[in-house]
């Protein structure tokens, strides 16, 4: 089931497991700053390794919008993006939750200009964090590759039938390698089940998709669309916790390091939570009693699970890769906020 | 094309597939174009329509208007939804995932073809999809109050172009799409007008046999925001082709077809005089604008006049 570990740069592991889950379609658009990602998957339909359509959009706003296109046939869409792309797609993110388009997409985090940078912060995230998406943090290359698989079956579960993005820090894990232990494909089909839209657009069955609603009509919509995607926690767990059982790695919305007794701790997303273990470590090791919080899902946020966490913990450090200007505090400070008395 | 009107009528399908009921103006002429848009298409049509007054008028949930399927998501991405759709119908009809071979156009109004869908357009032209992207030519922003678009002809007075003691309305030319279309060498370009209903049913079934992107542009016309009595519609459709204003043409290859011609054009003025949006223009003004008219007119009859020589 398992392959042995190899070293691979985190974009060509994500790559990876969009081939693995034998992706249809794949549109994407190389704004400053792309990843890898999107290049290595060109190369595998262009070698015939991937069966799947790749166009190359004009825009980033044009990739999300094909997307929304390649998932209402019944496709498996595949994108990914970073920062300004993000940005440019702010929009569509919106119509592909609310319309309910399983689009899978990594966005590996980065800053948005001015100045023009291409290095990570988490502002790209949080200026989507409510964009009505599914959101998933990961740490390095091994995790991006296994939420991404896990991500594709969420997405497409009947009563989830959301999309979902999974963040990756731009650079630490999107162009560093590391070691990854990828997996067979005959394991990855017997988790992700071929792919059917209930309902595409087919002239057989006609449909009206994105029709235009009046007040009373928009409010049951969005309604209903919050209501899916706190239920989707559910089906998260399930399918983190069937995939332990074929990969033998476990994905928890919320994950402690030495947290159980600690009297201050660490509530971090993304890739430096292991330069925090590795601190913590050091600090554990002088006597004190420090500790880390990850927080993996971002959206729907784990109120129970980070309550449960947290646990006795009197100091809690949040560092935040996002600034909210003008505001009181960062944005994964205000959430916390919400549990803590 | 008059004296067809008594036999081939009958030849036309009585199945609607825009369905009645919609909300569009009283003589609306987009709403029109769409339904024989929709009657040449058939049924093995998969649409994907850019915010605008097609969309609002046909869509009020829980009702629809369109019988076959349909997907509106934002204002100016049709072309690249378009794309998408097209595209995942090949990568699952490859897999056996898909049965039928639907047709995908996407539609739009000239502000979500010529202003913000342009870039969208260009790329899907570009990438060369098996698709036909239909442009409903009203002139300007109608659906959010008759604004100004890049399509809004010279002299005319809109919300955000409006006459004034020193403005003449609308001070920039219109934009030529048809044109735009054929520099990105696709295979099809046509325009057409609901007034000419043969004419343009002929051009949406030839799109529909085209392997690549057609595209046509379609004027329609819009009473209120023309300021025309709602029963001229089809009069003022036929004004603007008579008056070399929107002369109906076609490319194929790159080849141009005047499908209907003059041996001498009216004045703009018959076309100007029956329209609140052109009132305010003065003999100085008209006779400007009959000059570039002529000129324009002039230029579209020899490109089509070459190719009659050539072949």
């Amino acid at each position: 089931m398992v392959k042995k570990m190899i070293g691979i740069e985190g974009s060509f592991a994500i790559a990876e497991a969009v081939k693995l889950a034998r992706v249809d379609a794949v549109a994407a658009y190389p704004i400053t700053p792309q990843t890898h990602i999107v290049e290595r998957l060109a190369e595998f339909v262009a070698n015939g390794e991937l069966d799947a359509e790749y166009i190359p959009v004009e825009s980033e706003h044009s990739a999300m919008s094909a997307c929304l296109g390649t998932s209402a046939v019944g496709a498996r869409t595949f994108t990914a993006t970073a920062s300004q792309g993000l940005e440019l797609m702010h929009e569509v993110l919106y119509v592909a939750s609310s319309m309910r388009l399983p689009i899978v997409m990594t966005l590996a985090n980065r800053a948005i200009s001015a100045p023009l940078s291409i290095w990570t912060d988490h502002c790209d995230a949080m200026a989507v964090r409510d964009c009505g998406w599914i959101q998933i943090f990961a740490e390095n290359a091994q995790q991006a590759f296994d939420l991404v698989l896990c991500a594709f079956r969420i997405a497409e579960t009947p009563a989830v039938f959301l999309p979902v993005m999974v963040h990756i820090d731009g650079f630490y894990i999107s162009h560093t390698i590391e070691p990854v232990q990828l997996l067979e494909q005959e394991a990855v089909d017997s988790f992700i089940p071929e792919y059917r839209h209930p309902y595409p657009l087919d002239p057989d069955r006609p449909v009206t998709m994105g029709a235009f609603g009046p007040p009373p009509i928009y409010t049951e919509a969005k309604k209903a669309q919050e209501v899916a995607l706190r239920a989707s926690k559910a089906v998260i767990l399930e399918v983190w916790q069937e995939f332990s059982l074929l990969s033998g790695r476990h994905y928890s919305p919320v994950e402690g390091y030495e947290a159980g007794d600690a009297d201050v701790l660490f509530l971090i997303m993304g890739s430096f939570s292991e330069t925090a273990m590795v601190a913590i470590d050091r600090m554990r090791a002088k006597g004190q009693k420090v500790g880390l919080v990850r927080l993996r899902l971002w959206r729907p946020f784990p109120v129970q699970e980070l309550r449960q966490t947290v646990g006795k913990a009197w100091v809690i450090i949040v560092l935040d890769r996002a600034i909210s200007f003008g505001g009181r505090d960062p944005s994964v400070l205000k959430s916390r906020r919400r549990f803590i008395p | 094309m008059e004296t067809l009107a008594v036999y081939v009528p009958r030849l036309i399908t009585t199945k609607e597939y825009f369905a009645p009921g919609h909300r569009a103006c009283m003589g609306c002429g987009e709403a029109l174009a769409v339904r024989l848009v929709c009657k040449a298409l058939g049924r093995n049509v998969i649409i994907a329509n850019a915010t605008g007054c097609m969309e609002i008028v046909s869509s009020p949930l829980p009702y629809t208007s369109w019988e076959v399927p349909w997907i509106h998501t934002l204002f100016e991405n049709a072309a690249a939804v378009a794309s998408g759709i097209e595209a995942g119908i090949k990568v699952l009809r490859r897999k056996g995932k898909y049965s039928k071979k639907p047709k995908v156009v996407a539609m739009a109004g000239d502000g979500g073809t010529a202003d913000i869908g342009f870039q969208a357009l260009s790329g899907a032209f570009e990438r060369g999809h098996e698709f036909i992207y239909i442009c409903f030519d009203n002139e300007a922003y109608m659906n959010t109050g008759i604004q100004r678009s890049s399509a809004t002809p010279f002299g005319a007075s809109t919300t955000t172009s409006p006459a004034g003691k020193v403005s003449i309305g609308q001070a920039t030319w219109k934009k030529n799409m048809p044109a735009i279309a054929v520099a990105h060498d696709i295979p099809y370009v046509a325009t057409a007008c609901p007034s000419y209903p043969f004419d343009l049913m002929n051009k949406i079934s030839k799109a529909i046999k085209i392997e690549g992107p057609a595209y046509i542009h379609i004027l329609s016309v819009c009473p209120t925001g023309w300021r025309l009595p709602a029963d001229l519609t089809i009069r003022a459709g036929r004004l603007a082709v008579e008056t070399g204003i929107f002369p109906l043409y076609e490319v194929e290859e790159g080849k141009y077809v005047l499908n209907v011609d003059f041996p001498r054009l009216r004045p703009v003025e018959d076309y100007f005089k029956l329209q609140g949006r052109f009132r305010h223009l003065t003999q100085e003004v008209i006779a400007q604008i009959q000059e570039r008219v002529t000129a324009e007119y002039t230029r579209l009859r020899e490109k089509a006049a070459r190719v009659r020589d050539n072949e």
